[in-house]
């Protein structure tokens, strides 16, 4: 990757103890040409994935999917019902895989964990069971994931203790992965100290779950920034690195999700950690799905073609993936009441 | 791994006749003294139609078509009369670009995404573009009423084969003159597709001729007593014969011809978009593109990080079947050409540059070439030199900008330059320094009808696209 990057391979966990070799590091990465990037990423979006390349990307989407409700009128009811349909996406077929994982908001994390602790190991992964990434108990959970949002999702503007406290609540209720929003306001103001004390804390808070760590990428507004954060998030401790928490009106786009994948390339390159991508937000058709994966397969290769490396933040995505899986099954489309609305 | 099943484009949108004639006079008619030739698939080698092939006669009749066109109906057309004829043809473009993008790729070789996202696009927006100028010729800048010259002969290569036809016609028709095109003899099938779309346009007979042939019929056209205008795109070394040719003559000439353009990346680029740039301005159309990035200009300190990206991406490169949508790299144009550019690879290979491809299959017939980067060449070596039209990258080192400007315009070409910097003055100051026809900033093949395009030195002279493009087509 780059100049900085290489010299400073052995540093690289020093970073952080610094506000000026942090601030040095960051803007001493390249810089990303906004034209060149969404043209290379529009080109990607041309790809024709067909028959049985689509059927292997439909199943691979799906196994990719965090099924994601985050609203004020959240219920028991509700996300039991989403939970279930986590574990069993298309009822009809007993072949279609599960989803990745279930993300809600921490206070209905005890309800999505009882229904997927309940499904117990071997309930159906296709393809031999999760490879479960470093340092991550499932801890009695099912093959499932459960993710919940913290640290004052989705603004971040709480008191770090507050965040911490929302981390540690959700864990102790059994989400195996949190997904946490950085600070912002405190980015933008070139406070990089700041955002890198909050994830590294955020980490800690985690214990073993696996930590997300959101961009809010709609509210960086220049791939330069987004470039930043992301290498900001990773030399922090984030597992993940995801563009948005759906609540600002710019979520993922392919152009900001292909920076990402520029960044955890060459994070692996200079540290050799792998760091996973999420982009969430916006993503609702099998379309939009396959272009991403074209473009994680084409950026950063198969290695992060995995649901351990890559998950798409999305709720009407999966039915989208679902009806598409049955027409390349059937050859004929259902109709949407044959997909279950949770 | 995640393979992409083939998603072969259907060849079926377009109907190849077994044979095709010369389009004189509106008509598709029969040389009187010509012969016929066979334009082939180069990536099976399999026989698309047969061709006829003018002879001087054929010329001369395609002139006194043209010539009798341009006196009785083209030439004191209204331009807004002349306007409607171009749009109408423009649309129909549109309305059958699937069709030419199956057959441009079919036989030229090039990917169908490049035939169906590239070229024709911009096919189209060049006829848009100059059907506004025809009523607006008052406007342009040479004098309140500038005049045509009358019948333009035209002979453009099989590297665009539709584009440079667009190139070539657009303008012309839009200032009053009327045309004598002659395709390359391996790409002549969109320009008979296109001459059933001037049919098709009701285009008044004579206003376009096409004279399908080879050498010797490109020659006629030019040589005719009967043009007031040559235009020709192709090699230096036809332009060079052209311009004897046309000395002391009446006529007017343009001549866009090859390219050795250096795409000069300094150590604060922007590395992926960079990178890129340089596959798109190298491998794009197998790099039969006469202002391709061809060598590769690296500041020194950032020389190793960029070519192991580049060597990176360079590996997902798709090179196969042109009418595969995943294809990135179609065929290579003819045998002739192939051979040729093995001929400089292997002198570069033997001059000492180090040669690397990425592992890549390629069919059994056709012609194919796999893309390939030379490192540590200096510009001694022929390869850094010669035009090579081909797949082929050369990699030169800098230490410094003024060192950049030297050996970027330490060339007989001058076609076009690319700089990869973040920083705005360096660009600028670049720019000025280049001696090359366009200059790309943060970019490379960017091709727009509103921009004008055309060489220094041996890459020729005139301009094609923009206001500039309509002086070579006025009397001024």
């Amino acid at each position: 990757m780059t100049a900085t990057a290489t010299s400073a391979r052995s540093d690289l966990s020093e970073l952080g103890r610094s506000e000026t070799a942090l601030r040095t590091f960051l803007h001493g990465l390249p810089g990303v040409d906004q034209v060149g990037a969404e043209q290379r990423a529009a080109q990607l979006g041309t790809r024709s994935i067909k028959t049985t390349a689509k059927a292997q990307a439909i199943d691979l989407a799906i196994r990719m999917v965090d099924l994601t409700t985050l609203e004020g009128a959240d219920t028991p009811g509700k996300v039991r019902a989403l939970a279930a349909k986590a574990l069993r996406p298309d009822p009809a077929d007993p072949s279609c895989p599960h989803v990745g994982a279930v993300c809600v908001y921490p206070a209905m994390v005890p309800y999505v964990a009882e229904v997927l602790r309940g499904s117990g190991a071997g309930s159906g992964r296709p393809s031999g069971g999760p490879r479960q990434p470093d340092g991550v108990a499932p801890a009695g959970l099912g093959v499932v994931h459960l993710a919940s949002v913290a640290t004052a999702f989705p603004s971040g503007q709480a008191p770090l203790e507050i965040k911490l406290a929302d981390t540690r609540a959700a864990v102790a209720a059994g989400a195996d992965e949190i997904d946490m929003v950085i600070n912002r306001g405190a980015f933008l103001a070139g406070r990089y100290s700041e955002v890198y004390d909050e994830i590294v804390a955020t980490k800690e808070a985690c214990g073993d779950a696996h930590l997300k760590v959101i961009l809010e990428t709609g509210e960086l507004a220049t791939y330069d920034n987004v470039r930043r954060a992301s290498w900001l998030a990773m030399l922090a401790g984030g597992d993940f690195i995801k563009t948005s928490t759906g609540k600002v009106p710019v979520a993922a786009t392919l152009p900001v999700t292909l920076v990402m994948l520029e960044a955890v390339r060459d994070f692996r390159a200079a540290t050799g950690r792998q760091v996973g991508v999420k982009p969430a937000g916006g993503i609702k058709t099998t379309k939009d799905a396959i272009k991403y994966l074209v473009m994680v397969n084409e950026t950063v290769g198969p290695d992060w073609l995995d649901p351990d490396w890559f998950r798409f933040g999305a709720s009407s995505l999966l039915n989208d993936l679902l009806m598409q899986r049955t027409k390349l099954t059937t050859g004929v489309y259902a109709g949407p009441d044959y997909f279950t609305l949770d | 791994m995640f393979e992409y099943a083939p998603a072969p484009e259907s060849r079926s949108v377009v109907d190849i006749k077994p044979s095709y004639g010369l389009f004189i006079d509106g008509k598709f008619v029969d040389p009187t003294d010509g012969g016929s030739f066979k334009s082939i698939n180069p990536a099976s080698e399999e026989v698309l139609a047969e061709i006829a092939e003018g002879g001087s006669q054929d010329v001369d009749r395609a002139v006194r078509a043209a010539r009798k066109a341009y006196e009785k109906v083209w030439g004191r057309m209204p331009g807004r009369d002349r306007a409607m004829y171009l749009f109408r043809i423009a649309r129909l473009i549109q309305e059958r670009s699937r069709e030419l993008a199956v057959l441009e790729s079919l036989d030229n070789g090039k990917p169908i995404k490049e035939s169906r996202d590239v070229d024709l696009p911009l096919v189209a927006a060049h006829f848009f573009y100059y059907a506004g100028w025809a009523d607006k010729l008052p406007y342009a800048g040479f004098g309140p009423d500038p005049k045509p010259l009358g019948v333009a002969a035209q002979v453009i290569p099989w590297n665009f084969p539709l584009l440079m036809l667009a190139w070539k016609i657009a303008p012309a028709l839009a200032a009053g003159n009327t045309v004598v095109l002659k395709p390359a003899e391996t790409t002549p099938l969109t320009a008979l597709l296109f001459a059933e779309i001037c049919q098709q346009a009701d285009l008044p007979a004579g206003v376009v001729n096409i004279v399908t042939g080879a050498g010797e019929t490109g020659r006629a056209v030019v040589e005719h007593a009967g043009v007031d205008k040559v235009a020709f795109t192709g090699s230096t070394d036809v332009g060079r014969a052209i311009a004897r040719a046309v000395a002391g003559s009446r006529k007017k000439l343009t001549l866009e011809l090859g390219g050795k353009a250096a795409n000069i990346v300094f150590d604060d680029a922007p590395v992926d978009q960079a990178v890129e740039g340089i596959v798109n301005g190298i491998f794009f159309n197998q790099g039969h593109v006469c202002c391709a990035g061809s060598r590769l200009l690296v500041q020194e300190s950032v020389a190793d990080q960029v070519l192991e990206s580049l060597k990176r991406r360079m590996a997902q490169l798709r090179v196969g079947d042109p009418l595969d949508k995943n294809t990135d790299i179609g065929a290579i144009n003819s045998a002739a050409q192939l051979a040729r550019i093995r001929e400089l690879t292997a002198a570069g290979a033997a001059e000492g540059a180090q040669q690397w491809s990425p592992p890549c299959e390629l069919p059994e017939r056709g012609f194919w070439f796999a893309p390939t980067i030379f490192t540590g060449v200096t510009q001694a070596h022929r390869i850094a030199r010669e035009e090579i039209f081909g797949p082929v990258l050369s990699v030169l080192t800098f230490r410094t900008p003024a060192e950049a400007v030297e050996k970027a315009n330490n060339t007989p070409y001058g076609l076009s330059a690319g700089i990869w910097t973040e920083k705005g003055s360096r660009i600028l100051w670049m720019a000025d320094r280049l001696r090359a026809g366009v200059v790309w900033a943060n970019t490379f093949n960017k091709f727009d009808p509103t921009s004008p395009f055309g060489g220094y030195k041996e890459s020729g002279y005139g301009r094609e696209g923009g206001r500039h493009g309509l002086e070579a087509y006025l009397n001024v």
